[in-house]
């Protein structure tokens, strides 16, 4: 790839405190508590392209998508979309308007429309906030040509929210995430609240629109068979940190990390070939006092001395980035 | 072939409003064989949990069992009073439910609350009883059984607390278990180690289990037979392989070509356009017909039986009972479409 990736992230890293009240904390003579989420994050998006991050609840994947779209301030590490850092004080003017360029698709359809809105004001909010329409002919327009787009009537735009079915409803919202405009789409688990005929809608629009409107996808999931079929590549994240990042195919074909091996494992064999399914062993650790060196080693069938010291880097080898000892040395 | 554990029959539940009685399970009929894991799978509004609720007599007043009958051993279930019922839920049918924090009691610890249902169910002493509750959390893979009796549930992991209901769920050695989404609100590899759990104490023990579920996956994975449910009623039933291999079922077929394949990225998914009706707005005839791109007049106007397709399956459709019907026909169901 000669372009310039569209996305870019740096060593992102956040920590969140979750320490007691003060009093609580001062009576009981504990410290503070901190949590590291997302821990030296590093990706980049090309244009077109889908990266999806997979992992289970409490490795950190929303934390990642929501300072990428810049709802949490990172506590280290830069995001730069289009060459221009979201975060950085200077240039104020220019990252407002970036922020018309990135929209964000959210997982519960109930919890993220104004239940006191017309679906056609829900629409129409983004294209009236950037300015994009001259008059309120040419939003109403905007919003009719968008509610077509995501395959629901114009005149749906009279109705309010509560009208619609939990399918109808990530419908709206992507029209919303499309009405400014954007290049660049974070979809936070966009299809786990829905039923699977319905998420295969949803996930049939996605691909048709990002041909269409040649998007790029920050996506967000915990399933293997939704990321499987979404992304262009995938990143495996584990207890805050990526294991694993790989073009999706070659993922799927031939994992590397012994936590990627194992969850592929663990996917139900719908095909029913009568492949040994072998389950994971063990559970994820507490992320407050997460285990020295690396995260994994607890569980890992594979580990040996340097991964209870040192936490392995993510070593880029070819089009894949692998982040263990054991797989550095040719052990597996 | 030997008595089935259990055996539904023509069950219809219904809930009385204002504008009539809503119909959400409408003559389902089913049998479990002992040791037999039976999947029932549908989407959200399928009937699935009601069903389950129904066998075990907990169908939340309003609603009642309108008609149909619910069998345990070959004795009726379904008419018994509260009292009596209440001897058998716990005794003869366990339960597993989808959040394991909301079946465990928070302000007591798991030993306890153990130890109190075997002891209402067979009576044995305090301490026999507690041995008993260490051998079955050792059975349910959770290390340091002695010692975790005393903590509550707030201690235990999401997974350990499921391990802990299915604990629970089997003290009375059951004959029945019925599991309602018992992974759903799990981690894939978490899962993965209930799954292989339920199905190995169901194995051990020769207990049938009623294992309700949306998750495909789930049901390949340990259900022997799977009942495919749509809007109240059973519109595929057959062994595990036969349905998820070669569903006949329009509805069925639409559902496997919905779920996103592992071994390759397909170009598309299968839509099956629209959604379930609701349960006042049932259409007539059969409830799928809208949304099948097969649907003839007939599907209009009668409601399809279930008619014997393939080796040994059933499906409640009408293409299955023309002379010239596509039996067992290339999976052809409804076209690409971006909205529905």
């Amino acid at each position: 790839m000669t372009a310039p990736p569209l996305v870019k992230v740096e060593g992102l890293t956040r920590v969140f405190d979750v320490s007691r009240p003060w009093l609580e904390r001062t009576l009981a003579r504990e410290g503070r508590r901190l949590l590291t989420a997302a821990d030296g994050v590093s990706f980049s998006i090309a244009r077109g392209e889908t990266l999806a991050l997979v992992g289970e609840s409490g490795s950190g994947k929303s934390t990642v998508a929501r300072m990428t779209v810049g709802l949490l301030q990172p506590s280290a590490g830069r995001v730069t979309i289009d060459g221009i850092d979201m975060w950085a004080t200077a240039r104020q003017r220019e990252r407002q308007r970036l922020r018309r360029r990135l929209q964000m698709i959210f997982q519960d359809p109930f919890a993220s429309l104004n239940p006191r809105w017309r679906v056609a004001r829900i629409v129409a909010d983004p294209i009236k906030a950037f300015g994009l329409a001259k008059d309120w002919h040419e939003r109403e327009h905007r919003v009719a040509e968008l509610l077509r787009l995501v395959g629901l009537d114009p005149a749906d735009g009279a109705k309010y929210p509560h009208e619609f079915s939990g399918g109808q409803r990530q419908r709206i919202c992507i029209a919303r995430a499309l009405s400014s405009m954007p290049e660049f789409l974070v979809c936070d688990e966009p299809t786990s609240a829905l039923d699977v005929s319905v998420q295969a809608q949803i996930l049939n629009l996605m691909r048709d629109l990002q041909d269409r409107l040649g998007l790029s996808y920050l996506f967000i999931s915990h399933n293997l068979a939704v990321v499987r079929h979404m992304a262009t590549r995938i990143g495996v994240m584990y207890l805050g940190r990526i294991v694993e990042t790989a073009p999706a195919a070659e993922l799927f074909e031939a994992p590397r990390h012994p936590y990627t091996r194992m969850l592929l494992d663990a996917l139900p064999d719908l095909g029913m070939t009568g492949r040994p399914r072998r389950p994971i062993e063990g559970e994820t650790p507490n992320p407050i006092a997460p285990p020295p060196g690396c995260a994994f080693h607890p569980r890992c069938p594979h580990a040996y001395e340097p991964c209870r010291v040192d936490v392995p880097a993510l070593v880029q080898r070819g089009g894949r980035a692998v982040a263990c000892y054991a797989v550095d040395t040719g052990r597996i | 072939m030997t008595q089935p554990v259990l055996s539904v029959r023509d069950l219809k539940v219904g809930f009385p409003t204002r504008r009539g009685t809503l119909t959400a399970v409408d003559g389902v009929s089913f049998d479990i064989a002992p040791g037999e894991v039976l999947g029932v799978v549908g989407e959200s509004g399928a009937g699935k949990s009601i069903t389950g609720a129904a066998v075990i007599g907990l169908i939340e007043p309003p609603g009642r069992i309108l008609a149909g009958q619910v069998r345990l051993g070959g004795e009726r279930i379904d008419t018994l009073p509260a009292e009596a019922m209440r001897k058998v839920r716990g005794r003869r049918i366990g339960m597993v439910f989808q959040d394991p924090l909301t079946s465990l009691n928070p302000l007591y610890r798991i030993g306890d609350q153990i130890v109190e249902t075997i002891r209402t169910h067979s009576n044995v002493s305090a301490a026999d009883a507690r041995r008993r509750a260490v051998a079955l959390l050792q059975e349910a893979g959770i290390q340091g059984a002695e010692a975790r009796l005393d903590s509550y549930p707030h201690e235990f992991s999401g997974g350990m607390r499921q391990r802990v209901v299915l604990a629970l769920a089997l003290c009375a050695e059951p004959d029945l278990v019925i599991a309602d989404e018992p992974t759903t609100a799990l981690d894939v590899s978490i899962q993965a180690q209930i799954i292989a759990l339920l199905k190995r104490l169901a194995q051990e023990r020769g207990t049938a289990v009623l294992l309700i579920t949306h998750d495909m996956g789930v049901i390949a994975e340990m259900a022997d037979r799977v009942a495919v449910m749509y809007a109240g009623r059973i519109v595929e039933i057959g062994p595990v392989r036969d349905v998820v291999l070669n569903p006949h079922h329009p509805y069925t077929r639409g559902l496997m070509g919905a779920i996103p394949p592992v071994a390759a990225r397909a170009p598309r998914l299968t839509q099956i356009p629209g959604t379930m009706p609701r349960l006042n707005a049932i259409p007539p005839g059969c409830a799928f017909h809208p949304r099948c791109a097969h649907a003839f007049d007939r599907c209009m106007r009668e409601r399809p039986e279930r008619l014997a397709v393939g080796a040994s399956s059933e499906a409640a459709c009408w293409l299955y009972a023309e002379p010239n019907a596509p039996q067992g026909a290339e999976p052809a169901v409804a076209g690409p479409e971006v909205g529905a």
